[in-house]
């Protein structure tokens, strides 16, 4: 038998960091904050123009009510519930990377899950606004939690809908909590680097971190503890916010494969968001030598993986509608490709399986530009997906008769211009005002000087 | 402002190589200087070890937290089921498979306040001495401050240089 020799000799492992030294590593990443240049006030313009937008839309379906939002019978939920499933799901990516990977000692994570995590949050107060806006009176909100109330009455615990106020809130508290414990000791090296006002709002929010070994040893444990209750919550969260729909028993929605199917497409859908986000930030803030196409191309690999997962759960669906012999879900699926809006049940399949297959390349994984594309299609084919599961299975659903093509308003695209201004505003704040590196973690990346040899 | 915490002076030696504050720390301990304050940018497994640190007990936190928020989560909608019944189709009032849900959602909610909660307090035992601190420990130095009184400063001093300190310093008055 031939020995075959190797054609190349085997590559060593790709530089995860390029940065030498402890103290390079805290300049470069207080470089990133302070000043900022004139297309910085333009973006946030921009954002805070949208947020008015959506300001002004909000104000005026409180003033008039619901009616403007286009909702006709059966269909009652349609833009707002398909954009708070939209940014719930992007959140989702954040917390993959940050608490997920963290476990799994991962080390490419490290220059990626600030970003990620800030995104995170931001997604979730994003979505936290639109079942607000959608539940009608806006301003008895609270009316959703256990609270004593004069009529002894409770919530009822056995609604979906009951158990995404529970899961929702405590994600977002979750993961605000962790970000802010990642920040403190990063606010401590930026605080003894600062001067003027930014040293004093450092001063506060770094909480008094020292880093002393006392603080180091409770911390670690707290931020693993943090990191291990933050793993199952995300998986739970996206599960729950599926059995908001699977619960009921609307062809299209009845499913058990919804949990899965839906934390799959929100990491996905995070992913995406994350590429948008993040390629332009690292150019911006000048952080190539620390986020590298490296860390994209492992970036890319995970968003392949969810997007195969959504490509097997997307067959599945068809299949179990056309295996289960029910006229009803048959016909629901039958519409969505071939129905009135079969424009965006083509975009949800191209988009979400097809582009993301595009992936397998290692080309394309590590081309940027090509990232930053396909990124803009991931964010546009999940919202399409969350379009055409909510709006094609509540248009037609058991009354023929019934049937219709809902067809989005003025106050549908204002409140989402809105809600893209009220994310992009604090994402752009957070960007400029806290490292978006994570400077003690990259720090744990580079060996610490000796004295004598290493042994 | 005048600070709250009360002030300890002692001695401060900034070190830029870990081996060489793990022997400072080590010989420090052995003569008797066990309460020292370690500061360091990272956590570093060499200074816990000689400074002979347990694991911390912020975990009993979290399982405090975990524990009260699921016994709360179902207690809650067992006793809200019972309190304003809902009779359907002639089913037991409180229907458990649904309340798992709430009580997953605050095992994690009260476990994670719990261990943030712990993390603080933890923290704060010590921290309300006012010692000295230097902003180069937050980027790339560990310094290792020993609370002293005027006759034991050369001999501290001594040791810190002979381990390797890049700098000494003291507010012994």
């Amino acid at each position: 038998m031939a020995v075959v020799a190797p054609t190349a000799a085997p590559t060593a492992p790709p530089k995860l960091i390029h940065t030498q030294t402890h103290a390079e590593v805290t300049r470069d990443v207080v470089g990133t904050l302070g000043t900022a240049t004139r297309g910085y006030y333009m973006l946030l313009a921009g954002a805070v123009f949208f947020l008015i937008v959506g300001l002004v839309t909000f104000l005026i379906i409180v003033k008039d009510g619901l009616g403007h939002a286009g909702y006709n019978p059966p269909a009652f939920w349609s833009v707002f519930i398909t954009t708070f499933v939209f940014w719930v799901g992007i959140g989702h990516a954040g917390t993959l990377i940050s608490a997920i990977l963290f476990l799994f000692r991962s080390p490419w994570r490290t220059a990626v899950y600030r970003a990620t995590e800030a995104m995170t949050v931001f997604a979730v107060m994003t979505a936290g606004l639109f079942p607000i806006i959608h539940i009608g009176r806006q301003w008895i909100f609270y009316w959703l939690l256990p609270y004593p109330n004069e009529r002894f009455l409770w919530p009822n615990f056995r609604s979906p809908l009951l158990w995404d106020v529970f899961a929702i809130s405590t994600y977002l508290t979750v993961s605000t909590l962790f970000l802010i414990l990642g920040l403190i000791p990063d606010i401590a090296a930026v605080r003894d680097k600062a001067t003027g006002w930014r040293k004093k709002i450092y001063e506060m929010t770094s909480a008094g971190w020292q880093g002393t070994d006392i603080q180091w040893r409770h911390y670690s444990r707290a931020y693993l503890y943090l990191a291990a209750l933050a793993t199952p919550l995300v998986l739970s969260v996206h599960s729950v916010v599926s059995w908001d729909f699977a619960v009921s028993l609307i062809p299209g929605w009845h499913t058990t494969i919804f949990a899965p199917y839906f934390v799959a497409g929100a990491i996905y859908s995070g992913l995406g968001m994350v590429f948008t986000l993040m390629i332009p930030l690292r150019k911006y803030l000048r952080l190539e030598h620390m986020i590298t196409t490296y860390h994209f191309d492992n970036l890319a690999k995970l968003t392949l993986l969810t997007g195969c997962l959504l490509f097997y759960s997307y067959s599945m669906e068809y299949f179990i509608a056309w295996y289960s012999g029910n006229t009803f879900e048959q016909t629901t699926f039958w519409m969505r490709p071939f129905g009135p809006q079969w424009w965006s049940g083509w975009t949800m399949i191209t988009c979400n399986a097809l582009i993301s297959q595009l992936l397998w390349f290692r080309k394309i994984r590590q081309n940027l530009t090509s990232l930053f594309v396909l990124s803009i299609f991931i964010n546009i084919g999940m919202w399409f997906e969350r379009w055409v599961i909510i709006v094609s299975s509540l248009s037609n659903d058991y009354v023929p008769w019934a049937w219709g093509v809902l067809t989005p308003t003025w106050a549908d695209w204002g409140i989402l211009a809105g809600s893209f201004g009220w994310f992009g505003m604090w994402f752009l704040l957070f960007a400029k005002n806290f490292p978006i590196v994570a400077i003690q973690e990259i720090k744990e990346m580079i060996p610490t000087p000796r004295k004598r040899r290493a042994h | 402002m005048p600070s709250l915490r009360k002030v300890v002076p002692g001695v401060l030696g900034s070190f830029l190589h870990t081996d060489a504050a793990v022997d400072a720390i080590r010989e420090l301990r052995s003569r008797g200087f066990r309460d020292l304050t370690v500061y360091s940018p990272i956590p570093n497994h060499e200074i816990e070890e000689a400074m002979e640190h347990k694991v911390s007990p912020v975990r009993l936190f979290t399982l405090v937290g975990g524990v009260t928020g699921c016994a709360a989560g179902f207690g809650m909608t067992i006793w809200m089921a019972i309190d304003w019944p809902t009779l359907t189709g002639g089913k037991p009032m409180p229907s458990i498979p649904p309340y798992v849900v709430i009580a997953f959602e605050l095992t994690i909610l009260l476990g994670s306040l719990a261990t943030l909660f712990g993390l603080g307090l933890l923290s704060a035992i010590k921290a309300r001495r006012k010692i000295m601190y230097d902003p180069r420990y937050s980027d790339n130095m560990i310094g290792i401050f020993v609370p002293a009184g005027a006759p034991q400063v050369p001999a501290i001093e001594q040791m810190l240089h002979d381990a390797g300190a890049v700098e000494v310093r003291n507010d012994v008055a």
